[in-house]
Parts: C-alpha cells; structure tokens; sequence
C-alpha cells in the first residue's frame, strides 16, 4: 500500500467516523425521524473495501449502510438529507437511513430485510457477465445474512455460473441483541462454510484497514481475472446500539470488558501511529484532515437541515415507473 | 427476445423436455444458454437474482411451473421488486416479469392449484396479469415483458391447450384494460382468466334463455379497469363477480366492494360474488366434484338474481368429459 493510498484510508475512515458521530450527537433533537444503524467501530472494513473497488464497479448493502455508501463514493449532503427525511435525499425522501443510493457512485441500493440485497448483487453480476462487462458487483453483508436461506441460494448461483461478485461479510459478532453463540455453531467460521459452497474465500482483521484493503485487492483481482465469485470476512465490532446513537452495555446481553477490549482496537488510532511512525503521514496531516472533514460534515448537515421537506402529494407518487395507477383516494 | 437482446428467460425446467407446458420449447436453442436457462431449485434466491438482473438493464422472464413453488419468493417479490421505484424515489424501476402458473383439477390438491392473484393485487408496485383468450396471452405477456414495472403474469393451466386467433408480430394489449366479451344489458359479469370461460359459456346459455348479459373479461387485476366495470354496471344495474381464488379477501370482493360504493344508486338488487369455497383443494375426484365455480353455477346464480327459474342440465350435458379436467384431450400427469 503506497502511502498516499494509506492516507486516503485513513481520511475515509475518519470521515465515516465523524459523520456518524454526528448522526449520533444530533439524533436526539428528533429531526433525524427514521431507524439508524451506526457501525461506528467498523469503518475500516468499508473504507479500505470503497478504496479497493473501482467507481464504475456496483454496490449494494443492507440496514447498517452509511459506511459502505460513503466508501463507495456516495453523496454526503443527500444520505444525510435521506435521514432528515428531505426532498433533497438521496431517495427522495421515500427510504431514510436503511435505503440508500447513489448510482452516479455505482451504489445501487441498500435495503432493510437482512440478507435482501444478496442476490440483488449476484444479478447485477449476472448482468456485467452477459454484457461481457469488467465491472464487480459488491455485496456489503453482516454475520447475520450467513444465517439467511436466500444467502446460500445466491452463493451457490454466483458459484455456478462464476459470476464477478464479491461478499464481503462485516462479522461484528451480534445481530441486534443476539450473539454469533446462539445462532451459529461454535467453532464453525462463516468463510469455511462459504468456501465449501464453492466461493474460494478469506479472512481477516477488519480493525486493520492495510489488511482488509490488501485481502480485497487480492480477490478483486482473481475476480476480474474471470475466477469467479471470491467471499472476504472481516471480524469487528460495533460500539453501539444496533439501532439508534447510544451506548447500550448496560443492557447485559454484551460486557463492558468486551466492549473495552474491541475499543481498544479501535481501527483509526491504529492506522494513525502507523503512518506517522513509517512517515507516511504527519500530526500535521491529521490536523489537516480533521479541519477537512469538520467542514464538509457541516455543509452537509447544513444542506440536509436547509432542504424543504418533500410535498405531501410525493407520498402518492413513484410507485409505478410510468405513474402507472393513481393510488386509492381515502376512503374509497 | 429476438427484438431485445436484453430479454433473458429463467425457471425450472425452461430448457426441459417438457418446457413449461410447451411454453418455452426451443428457446434455449435460438437464444443460447445465457439468455435461457434452468435454474437452482432457489425460488427467493433466484427472484432476487432476476431483480438485480433488472437493475442493471436486463428484461428478465422469470418463469415458476406452479404459483404455489412462487411463494418462497415473496420477500424477493414484495420487498425488492414492488418497492425498489417507490423506496429509491424514482431512481431506478424493476422491469422484471414473473410468469405463474395456476389451475385446478387432475388432482392438484392443496399445493399445487392455489389461485392467490389477490395477495399480488393487494400490493402497490406490483401490476397482476390474468389473461383469458390466446390474442391476449400473447398481447399482455409482450407488454409485460417490455413493461418498466414489475408484472406477475398468472397463467391458467386449462387455458394452455385453449386454441383461438393470434394476431402476428408485435401485437400488445395495454396492461388495465379490460375486455368486453360480450355485451348485454340485464347484468354484468366479471371474470378473469379460466374463469372468463366458464362465464362464456354461462353466458350463451343465458342468451338463449333470453337474459342478455354483459361479460366482462379483467385481464389484469392490478391495476383494475373501474371505468369499463361502472359504466357496464350503470347500464345493468346488476352485478356478479366471479373470480377463481378464494372467496374472502378476494378480487371479486374487492369488485364489489368498489362499485357498490361507487354506482349504488345504479343498483337493482344486491350485488353478488361467486368464488372458490374458503377451504382448500382436496385431491381425490370425489372431493372435488362440486368444489369449483362452474358455468351452471353462475347461470343458476343469475337466474336467482334475475328472479328466473332456470334449468341448467343442458350446461352440464354439453360437457362430455370428467369435471376435473378441461377437456378430453387433458391426461395428466401435471
């Protein structure tokens, strides 16, 4: 990894970070009415994967997508005009947090149903292989989608027809208030089952940014070569509630020493003494890249607070591509 | 598919001796292994595929050799397909079709029969179509097909063998648009797909027995023609629904539901609905003889609603085959 490329991960996972951050602080003024899944603490699975992927290459991610949006490439100002529930989101209003997009980025939509988009993203790959196209689908997923009958059915097809796909699994051990113990069998690792399925598959430390972007090169790689489909898992943490700003150790279903023991590993420090100590970037970089992203978040929550709301008549519209059927008046 | 290489055909047993009823016979060797072919028995996984195939500028074909195999890809159907426009305001459309088929007789039994076109209608984002007459099949399955939204396309396992015109070329009928299949002025008659034959030949009977009734042949049950259906009802004054699902919650409910609000006024007596009972299909013949909405069913029912006495045994003589199947011609196995 070259040091500018380096650096470049950095600023994107310090960028998701803030944001969300962000989200978290002002969420409590009600102005952001919609579920919001945070993955603060994960950023740098989706930072170093966006880094890998090519813009002309697609995406598509479920509930918890801020991140995998924005690695991609997405449009700050309108996710987070999505979230205010404003005309100027990048849905128009009509989706929120949990669905996003931004085709101009090639992220091609996330949605709320775990495991929904998975073989979303194998038939966009379908469609790149008929077109005899170079793109990559990119499926963005959680631990929990491993436990999702639709999951298996897209693997084995993505491995049938050896489609230009890749998985890339976020596992940060729970799905909502359930641990990894009581939904998959112990000892049995997602990516070896993946692998038995026929997607040649890999794994590694998601707090390490270097590490992750490295793992993902390799497998877009292999799969632009025409291996067919590659599945990547990354094991991490999300610090907070699986919906909503706060922290919720108290809750008992997780401890606080785990908590600390994931912190602790926090990807961002990390990637930081690590530049600074093989000179790749300075303090005065990082003050740099502070004041950068300090600014552009605040345009964007200025954007998303400055927008009108959408007209009340849009709630009518949009259902069908061509206006279609005029939706029932009330009551009839 | 030969006008657009972006069409691509996918199901269970497209490319199998059989090829759905005779449905996709030959496909596979004019338009290659890309652009036709079987599938993994992964009837949700594969729905999902058929959308992400859509959004990115293919027109796929999705076909299921039952509607009942259909409903393991509900989740696909109503949470991706129908909603994908509406929840992305706009950005992006599905244009996916998702042949059905449906049917009754022969011992189908409970899974393999059911008519659930109301659970399709019933969601916003989704266009239901039911087509009768072979100009039709042919007509709504081309408009489907080059439709920007998502169309379920119910096909009747008695109509596969029906034989009638088929207009040459590239003939389209408009996705709403209902048929008026017979004109008449004593009562109006809504059907759809088999359904709209039993009525046919109720119809003809009727005329005979000098009751003049207007059949209304749906077409597509999402979005549904109200204005065909209320001006033919402003000019009977009478209604009876006929629909091949189950009775509650059903489109004909939902018919006369609508127009009994909209036309009262125009109303003679009350109008009615006829469907299948609310229970399932049972197998056995014997379970099954009266179990279906047949033409006698519906020229006794006006004959009621028109305070006739009416003899229906000369309907039910003119059919010189068993009553669980369409015609002599049909010997199973499925």
């Amino acid at each position: 990894m070259t040091p500018e490329v380096a650096r470049r991960l950095l600023f994107q996972m310090k960028r998701i970070r803030f944001v969300e951050e962000e989200i978290a602080r002002r969420y409590p003024e009600g102005k952001m009415r919609c579920p919001t899944h945070l993955s603060i603490g994960q950023e740098a699975v989706a930072a170093a994967a966006g880094l890998a992927l090519r813009k002309d290459d697609l995406a598509v991610s479920g509930h918890r997508a801020h991140a995998h949006y924005l690695a991609k490439g997405g449009n700050l100002p309108a996710m987070i005009a999505e979230i205010y529930g404003k005309a100027t989101g990048c849905a128009s209003g009509k989706g929120g947090s949990m669905h996003l997009i931004d085709e101009s980025a090639g992220f091609k939509g996330s949605t709320a149903i775990v495991g929904g988009t998975v073989p979303v993203g194998v038939g966009l790959a379908y469609a790149i292989k008929l077109k005899h196209g170079e793109q990559v689908s990119c499926v963005f997923m959680g631990d929990a989608v491993a436990e999702a009958g639709v999951f298996f059915e897209s693997i084995n097809f993505a491995a049938l027809k050896k489609l230009p796909v890749l998985f890339v699994c976020e596992n940060n051990l729970y799905s909502v208030y359930s641990p990894l113990r009581v939904r998959q069998p112990e000892g049995r690792r997602i990516y070896n089952m993946v692998e038995a399925v026929g997607v040649p598959s890999a794994h590694g430390d998601g707090n390490d940014g270097p590490a992750v972007y490295q793992i993902v090169s390799t497998a877009l790689s292999e799969i632009r070569a025409g291996a067919g489909p590659r599945f990547v898992e990354f094991d991490t943490y999300r610090w907070r509630e699986h919906c909503g700003p706060l922290y919720d150790n108290d809750l008992g279903y997780r401890t606080e020493a785990e908590f600390l023991e994931w912190k602790a590993k926090d990807p961002i420090p990390r990637l930081e003494r690590r530049l600074i100590g093989d000179g790749s970037a300075s303090q005065a970089d990082m003050d740099r890249m502070r004041v950068d992203i300090e600014g552009e978040v605040a345009r964007a929550f200025e954007f998303a607070e400055s927008s009108p709301f959408p007209d009340a008549r849009e709630a009518y519209t949009s259902v069908y591509s061509g206006g279609g059927e005029q939706p029932s008046p009330l009551g009839s | 598919m030969a006008k657009d290489p972006t069409v691509i055909c996918i199901g269970l047993g497209v490319d199998d001796p059989k090829g759905v009823f005779g449905t996709t016979l030959g496909l596979q060797q004019k338009f290659g292994p890309d652009r036709v072919f079987d599938m993994p028995t992964s009837e949700n996984g594969m729905t999902g595929v058929a959308i992400g195939a859509a959004l990115n500028g293919l027109r796929p074909v999705l076909t299921h050799q039952r509607l009942d195999f259909a409903l393991l890809s509900m989740d696909q159907l109503i949470n991706n397909a129908a909603k994908w426009h509406f929840m992305f305001g706009g950005r992006r459309a599905v244009p996916l079709t998702v042949r059905m088929i449906i049917g009754r007789g022969w011992g189908q039994g409970p899974t393999h029969s059911q008519n659930l076109q109301a659970w399709f209608a019933h969601v916003p984002g989704l266009k239901v179509v039911m087509p009768a007459t072979t100009e039709d099949a042919k007509g709504l399955l081309l408009e489907s097909i080059f439709d920007d939204d998502p169309v379920i396309f119910l096909e009747h396992r008695w109509l596969h063998n029906l034989r009638g015109e088929v207009p040459e070329g590239d003939r389209r009928v408009p996705i709403g648009k209902a048929r008026l299949m017979r004109e008449g002025s004593d009562i109006t008659l809504v059907a759809m797909s088999y359904m709209t034959i039993e009525a046919v030949h109720a119809v003809d009977y009727l005329a005979a027995k000098g009751i003049s009734c207007e059949l209304v042949d749906l077409r597509t049950v999402r979005p549904i023609d109200w204005p065909t259906l209320e001006s033919s009802v402003r000019k009977t004054g009478r209604l009876l629904a006929l629909d091949t699902g189950f009775t509650t919650g059903s489109i004909a409910g939902e018919i006369v539901a609508r127009v009994a609000m909209s036309c009262w006024d125009a109303f003679k007596i009350a109008p009615r609905r006829l469907a299948m009972p609310d229970v399932p299909e049972a197998t056995s013949p014997a379970l099954t003889r009266h179990y279906h909405v047949r033409a006698e069913d519906i020229a006794r029912a006006v004959g009621e609603m028109l305070n006739r006495k009416l003899d229906v045994s000369s309907l039910i003589d003119q059919r010189n085959h068993p009553h669980d199947v369409p015609g002599d011609w049909f010997k199973g196995p499925f």
